[in-house]
């Protein structure tokens, strides 16, 4: 394969997805019904996709490894969802939110994606409305709205601080609707193990039922891909314990293309690690940032009494403070997008001034918000503003109504009362922006083979903005794929029942049967943790918030032995014929054994800063992200066999639309 | 802290199931419970034996996946939370503890402490969506007031996450709490009264084919429920079923 066809339409940007539209092949009624379509994952994107494509008369199957479709960890998402409705009419448009799309994800994404999802944003609000999703609405009865990092406008629809909850659930009760007709089957407790290829073209999956482990075959005309990211490669990250890159791993095996690997988001306000028995870490929404305030002391001499508990954060004076990222950011102050706020709170840690036990902690403060609310509401009710514990008490009840579930999460993991003194947070593994490469159809370099939402790589660049994947997941599964699939599908419309006893599914059974067998049998020394955890401590170490030459070098050496020792060493307890989550998790991080060299692989030749990829050798005089010209591409990876082999395919990113300029947020 | 476990092992649906005794020395009170498990799991399979197998996914209390039955609890002796949001500090030296997998026969157990829940989806299948393709042509999201109360109302109720613990604390296995809620949120919309009536309908049916029991007002669903979700809610779905009846 040489070069990348991206397939954008001609024409001007905004009118090149309505006349794409326009001009693509459609599928009658009555031959949809003689197509399958598998889908993978069942979170926004996956949920979304397989409740539109029934509707539209396919055929889908659908799997998750969960229980049901409703746990997929899209579920997880707190703050909130964009779309540039300008409800709240300070200035928000199409062209806007493709604009801070662009630039929040350091000019590294595909301008006519990018746009496509922000012309149909104001699409999902309207959906999700009628869907009966219950986002929060102001005392009028319309939609309410918040700020995330990286804009200036107002455009996060949100449902508490549970909106990824609510979303899918309403993905969820789409796929229920078909489900209940027939029209979607769904495989719960079943992971995909392999993509079958059949002339050329994905025809169908290799999945293990996770209660019987019996390994099935499924065919389809085509097969979709929406299994997330693969920031759990790190171990420790907010991802859901089962969240993993084995789907899209076996689909770049059998010839897709990964994008970008290096690009990962590391989300600046988490709760801190607490010790070595830590299996993942929480994250506190983007949405606290609209209300806290992020600080340290200003004096070492104050960090130390508190790190030795002498002395508590509500006793330092404002003067004694620092709120480095109102400092050093004024026009965004606290909501700057993530990359920056967590490289501000590794700077500020790194040089001393963390204020837990492990040095590795900054506050995010709610004192000022909660008198700010106090006042008004005291106004408002016409009670006494110089009342300061009566303002204080109305203040905490305004932040309770905004924020309470996540106050309440704190609370029962760190074991404080953020009410009474402030968050301690420190950034962690968020979100992967690369994934496999698709063209402007989201499909990938294998015909047939599509992927969507987190685990594709289009529309994010090298950082993505808050509340921007629930747009894109659903963006993906109601409104683009539906389209760009029926073009494909046109031509097999004749091509009948694809068969399941063939060659290449013989061979892809075979080949998923010995990798099983080979992990069971092992009887090595280690459990299948100890491996993950030692490629985490690398992947931090090494590959994290900064990465230079040398520790991108070591990192590769260290993951390729790491990687031969745990072939070598692994033990898996138990059978392959029953339900054995320690199977299910070794063939897992396998996968993160060869995905984790290539990430190091790419980060190594991405000679330059951009959004969530930070290299120490490449930095402003002023400690920011210095990008370069000639790194204005899409790293594309072929699969040769070893991820060292790996062969990289540039697509070149051409802006026309929006001057790429320094991305500053001063 | 030095614990004593008293771990439900049951190798699969058809095995007996037995309670089996198992010693930890060394537990952090900063610890989930979960992570607790995980230190125990890890010891059992450097000494070749099997771990204990348990539903688990996102660890933060949103997913539901975790279900454990703890001291006779639906998830644990804290309020309000799930098994994963449970810290070891809840716990003291020398305790001994007791876990279970849900108990109730619309959720069979599939290994251990894992529970088949899919009746849960069936339920919802039967009823529990509004139906409207996806089109793009819907109205715009604002053509529809609806007030703050009503909204913030019905979101209360769509907070279910779906665990079962409901059913898992019920003394009549009842899952009136978990439908009560779904029928909640969308008898609270607009946009949900078209199909009403048959919806309330159809969900209660299907919760009686599943073999869940009735509603006897004691009130444990409520405490149990890690989101809270009010037993208002269980009242409302019988005036519904009760409307849709004399329609």
């Amino acid at each position: 394969m040489g070069t990348l066809n991206s397939k954008v339409p001609e024409g001007l940007l905004k009118d090149k997805w309505t006349t794409y539209k326009d001009k693509i092949n459609l599928v009658n009624p009555a031959n949809k019904r003689n197509i399958d379509i598998i889908i993978v994952g069942t979170g926004l994107a996956g949920g979304s996709a397989a409740a539109t494509l029934a509707e539209l008369g396919y055929n889908v199957k659908s799997f998750c490894f969960q229980d049901s479709p409703r746990r997929a960890h899209s579920i997880a998402a707190q703050g909130g969802i964009n779309a540039a409705k300008n409800y709240q009419g300070d200035g928000d448009s199409t062209y806007r939110l493709f604009y801070d799309t662009v630039k929040g994800g350091d000019y590294r994404s595909r301008e006519s994606n990018v746009h496509r999802l922000a012309e149909v944003s104001t699409n999902i609000i309207d959906q999700c409305v009628a869907q009966g999703v219950p986002f929060a609405r102001d005392y009028g009865g319309l939609l309410d709205n918040r700020s995330f990092g990286g804009v200036l406008v107002s455009r996060t629809f949100y449902a508490k601080g549970q909106t990824g909850q609510q979303l899918l659930l309403g993905a969820y009760s789409a796929m229920n609707r078909q489900i209940g007709r027939g029209k979607i089957k769904m495989y719960s407790r079943h992971e995909m193990l392999d993509v079958v290829i059949v002339d050329g073209k994905a025809r169908g999956i290799i999945a293990r039922n996770l209660v019987t482990g019996e390994i099935e075959r499924h065919s389809a005309h085509a097969v979709v891909l929406g299994t997330g990211g693969y920031g759990n490669t790190f171990y420790l990250s907010t991802y859901a314990m089962g969240s993993n890159v084995t789907a899209i791993w076996k689909a770049h095996k059998r010839g897709a293309f990964f994008a970008n690997p290096c690009y990962t988001q590391i989300h600046p306000t988490c709760i801190p690690v607490s010790g070595d028995h830590q299996s993942k870490l929480t994250l506190m929404s983007e949405s606290l940032r609209n209300d806290g305030r992020i600080w340290v002391p200003k004096n070492m001499d104050d960090v130390l009494a508190i790190r030795e508990g002498k002395l508590k954060p509500i006793d330092i004076s404002e003067e004694n403070r620092d709120y480095y990222l109102e400092r050093r950011y004024p026009a965004f102050g606290n909501l700057v997008p993530r990359d920056v706020a967590s490289r501000a709170a590794k700077e500020r840690c790194d040089a001393g001034y963390g204020v837990n036990k492990t040095g590795e902690a900054v506050y995010l403060d709610f004192a000022a918000a909660i008198a700010r609310y106090g006042k008004e509401q005291a106004h408002v009710k016409g009670l006494d503003e110089d009342n300061k514990a009566l303002v204080t008490a109305l203040g905490k009840d305004i932040i309770k109504a905004k924020y309470g579930n996540l106050f309440q999460m704190y609370e029962k993991i760190v074991d404080q009362n953020p009410y009474e003194t402030p968050m301690m947070i420190f950034p962690a593994v968020h979100y992967t922006m690369g994934g496999i490469w698709v063209d402007y159809n989201l499909m990938t370099t294998v015909p047939g083979l599509y992927a969507i939402g987190e685990a594709n790589f289009s529309d994010h660049g090298a950082n993505r903005l808050g509340a921007s994947a629930l747009m894109q997941g659903l963006a993906d599964g109601y409104f683009v794929l539906p389209y760009t699939i029926g073009d494909y599908l046109a031509d097999d419309i004749r091509t009948g029942p694809i068969a399941t006893d063939t060659k290449e599914f013989d061979d892809a059974e075979s080949l998923v049967k010995s990798n099983l067998d080979k992990l069971i049998n092992n009887n090595g020394t280690h459990s299948v943790d100890y491996f993950h955890k030692k490629l985490g401590k690398i992947m931090w170490n090494k590959c994290g918030m900064s990465r230079n030459e040398k520790d991108l070098k070591d990192a590769i050496s260290e993951i390729a032995e790491l990687r031969a020792e745990f072939y070598k060493d692994v033990r898996v307890p138990g059978n392959a014929n029953e339900y054995n989550e320690e199977l299910a998790k070794a063939g897992r991080v396998a996968d993160f054994l060869e995905l984790g060299e290539l990430f190091a692989k790419d980060a190594l030749q991405r000679e330059e800063s951009a959004g969530g990829h930070f290299r120490d050798e490449y930095q402003t005089p002023e400690g920011e992200a210095m990008r370069r010209k000639e790194f204005q591409y899409v790293s594309a990876w072929e699969y040769k066999g070893q991820p060292k082999d790996a062969v990289l395919h540039k697509e070149e990113l051409v802006y026309e639309n929006i001057e790429v300029k320094e991305r500053s947020y001063k | 802290m030095k614990l004593t476990l008293k771990i439900w092992r049951q190798k699969s649906a058809n095995d007996k199931g037995k309670i089996v005794d198992y010693k930890l020395n060394d537990v952090s009170p900063d610890m989930s419970f979960l992570e607790m498990l995980d230190v125990l799991n890890q010891e059992l399979i450097d000494k070749n034996e099997e771990p204990i197998a348990f539903d688990h996914d996102c660890r933060e209390g949103i997913c539901g996946m975790c279900s454990m039955y703890i001291n006779g609890r639906a998830h644990g002796p804290d309020r309000s939370i799930t098994v994963c949001q449970l810290h070891m500090r809840s716990f003291s030296d020398g305790d001994t503890i007791y876990i279970e997998p849900w108990r109730a026969s619309a959720f069979p157990v599939i290994k251990d402490l894992i529970v088949d829940r899919s009746a849960f989806d069936r339920i919802q299948q039967a009823g529990g969506f509004i139906s409207v393709n996806t089109s793009g042509n819907t109205q715009d999201a604002n053509g529809t007031l609806i007030s703050k109360h009503a909204a913030d109302e019905a979101m209360d109720a769509a907070t279910c996450i779906g665990c079962g613990a409901c059913v898992a604390t019920c003394k009549n296995s009842s899952a009136m709490l978990f439908v009560g809620a779904k029928v909640s949120q969308y008898a609270l919309l607009p946009q949900g009264q078209i199909e009403a009536a048959d919806r309330v309908q159809n969900m209660v049916a299907q919760m009686d084919l599943e073999g869940f029991g009735n509603c006897t007002n004691t009130g444990a669903c409520e405490v149990e429920c890690p989101k809270g979700i009010s037993l208002d809610n269980i009242a409302r779905m019988n005036r519904e079923l009760m409307k849709a009846a004399v329609k």
